[in-house]
């Protein structure tokens, strides 16, 4: 390709942006609106997500000791605990902290636990993380095959059905995003070919007098990547404004924990105006073909 | 030889068959006009040559190269080889004069200065000096075919193929463009012109290929009456 059709290619798909004005505003709307919508489901989907690793996370086991272990006996069991393969850590928990727990927990500063119960009535305790939240029922079984634990609990029962929501909140999620770029497409392809359509004549004149594919794709596709970029950045503008003023006002609104890593949203923003663009170009390679084959 | 036909037909997707088993050469230089009723299969005749149009059987050769068996990415140079004009002149409304002429030139590649020297050439030809800022809408039926004509000459082809390009005009004016057409075959370019206009074809003593329902009914040569 010769530096002089490059320019050439600029200008010719600068002149059919003005030109075809109201199609190319068209276009960009239809860009905009489908990013609008795509990237609302990506922060959905990504703050879905964010909220399932932190339930996930919370989950872990917690193995009571019998009473009447002596020191090395714990120690013992602390190095069993850390030999079961997917243990990701062992926390011991003394009755005396325990109470303490509790105490801040429920008992506040109103009365004192220890008086009211008389004695403590908690045993020592094990709180083993997984590497793999999903891994805890498995492990959970093996704790309570050791010697000197008594009980075990995680949450058996409502553990597995957590699970088996967040599984389904995800596909579903990406499931409804695939759909959602796919919709896209087709309704940007949609709109790109009106303006196409527009140049239909041009196009079957330039076929005829011998030009060949890429040189008539390449304006049309640098119009679609501008085009795309365009309603990308409106789309991105809208909603990087929407949720940060949701961020700024999440501690009166919410008591989830929404997703305000900088490095992930501008990741998302960054991959949604190359979405836009990919829609573009994608949109014209559909839409274009029929017309090249003169 | 520059074209040749062997055993051509051309049956449409809708079953039509409009060319039927046609056998046709035509020399380097030669003038030829295609005349037959309507839906005789003239322009389905010529759009075989630039492919627009491939054959259901038969071979077509272009300065001894296949056009049936040639790839895709062939037909451009095919097509720069060929200088097409059209009965509606196919002129883009938003050009000049200038613009439309270099236009084709600019599809397929040429250096600005290359454009800037061989429009103003063509456009002398034509006789369309002082039009060149001129856009279509601004001039007479004559005057845009003779942009088209400059437009089919930019590219230096060896064939110039012309589809009934008076169907739009009056008889002087149509009587003007054959002068053009005559001046651009006597510089050496090949030239094949389908029409209705049977006073222009009797007055102008060329090879005249009369086809009826898809095949040849008479081949008349050059200096002959035909009709
Ligand atoms: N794209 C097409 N699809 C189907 N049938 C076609 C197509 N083009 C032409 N035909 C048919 O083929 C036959 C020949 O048509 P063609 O256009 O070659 O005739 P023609 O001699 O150029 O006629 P005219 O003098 O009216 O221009 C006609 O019956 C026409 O209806
Ligand atoms: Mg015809």
């Amino acid at each position: 390709m010769r530096p002089g059709s490059i320019i050439y290619f600029l200008r010719e798909a600068f002149k059919s942006l003005s030109r075809n004005r109201l199609l190319s505003i068209a276009t960009i709307s239809t860009v905009a609106i489908s990013i609008l919508i795509l990237g609302f489901a990506v922060l959905l989907t990504i703050n879905a997500g964010a909220l399932m690793n932190y339930l996930e996370s919370d989950v872990e086991i917690v193995a009571f000791l019998d009473n009447d272990l002596t020191k090395s006996q714990i120690t013992d069991i602390k190095q069993d605990l850390t030999a079961i393969t997917g243990v990701k850590s062992v926390n011991f928990v003394s009755r005396e902290r325990a109470l303490a727990k509790l105490q801040e927990k429920y008992g506040g500063n109103e009365y004192n636990l220890k008086e009211t119960l008389g004695k403590n009535p908690l045993p020592n305790s094990y709180e083993i993380k997984a590497e793999d939240p999903h891994n805890v029922p498995q492990i959970a079984v093996q704790v309570k095959k050791i010697d000197g634990i008594y009980k075990v609990n995680y949450g058996q029962g409502v553990v597995e059905r957590l699970f088996k929501v967040t599984r389904w909140v995800r596909v579903v999620s990406m499931v409804f995003i695939v759909l959602l770029v796919f919709a896209a497409v087709f309704l940007i392809a949609t709109t790109i070919r009106l303006a196409i359509f527009a140049r239909r004549k041009e196009i079957y004149l330039m076929k005829l007098i011998g030009s060949t594919d890429w040189f008539i794709r390449w304006p049309f596709f640098i119009e679609g990547i501008f085009m795309g970029a365009a309603g990308g950045l409106i789309a991105i503008l809208i909603l990087a404004a929407g949720y940060g003023s949701l961020i700024s006002h999440m501690d009166a609104l919410f008591f989830l924990p929404l997703v305000t890593n900088p490095g992930i949203l501008s990741n998302v923003y960054i991959s949604l105006l190359v979405c836009g663009a990919v829609l573009g170009v994608l949109g014209t390679w559909i839409s274009l073909n029929k017309f090249l084959d003169v | 030889m520059l074209v040749q036909f062997y055993n051509v037909s051309k049956i449409y997707p809708n079953g039509v068959k409009a060319l039927d088993d046609i056998s046709l050469k035509i020399d380097r230089g030669e003038f030829l006009f295609l005349m037959g009723p309507s839906g005789a299969g003239k322009s389905t005749l010529v759009k075989m040559l630039f492919r627009e149009e491939l054959p259901t059987r038969g071979q077509i050769f272009l300065a001894s190269r296949s056009i049936v068996r040639m790839k895709r990415g062939e037909v451009p140079r095919l097509r720069r080889n060929i200088g097409i004009v059209f009965q509606d002149f196919k002129l883009l409304e938003n050009k000049t004069v200038y613009e439309n002429i270099a236009f084709a030139m600019e599809v397929v590649n040429a250096s600005s200065k290359e454009i800037k020297e061989r429009v103003t050439e063509v456009i002398n030809m034509v006789g369309l000096k002082g039009k060149e800022k001129s856009f279509p809408g601004e001039l007479s039926g004559g005057e845009q075919q003779r942009v088209g004509i400059a437009r089919a000459l930019a590219n230096r082809p060896l064939l110039l193929i012309a589809d009934e390009p008076t169907g739009n005009l009056d008889i002087d004016t149509s009587n003007e463009i054959m002068e053009l057409l005559f001046n651009i075959n006597r510089t050496g370019t090949t030239v094949i012109m389908a029409t209705h206009a049977r006073e222009l074809v009797k007055s102008a003593g060329k090879r005249v290929l009369m086809l009826e329902q898809g095949k040849i009914v008479a081949d008349t040569p050059p200096g002959e009456i035909a009709l």
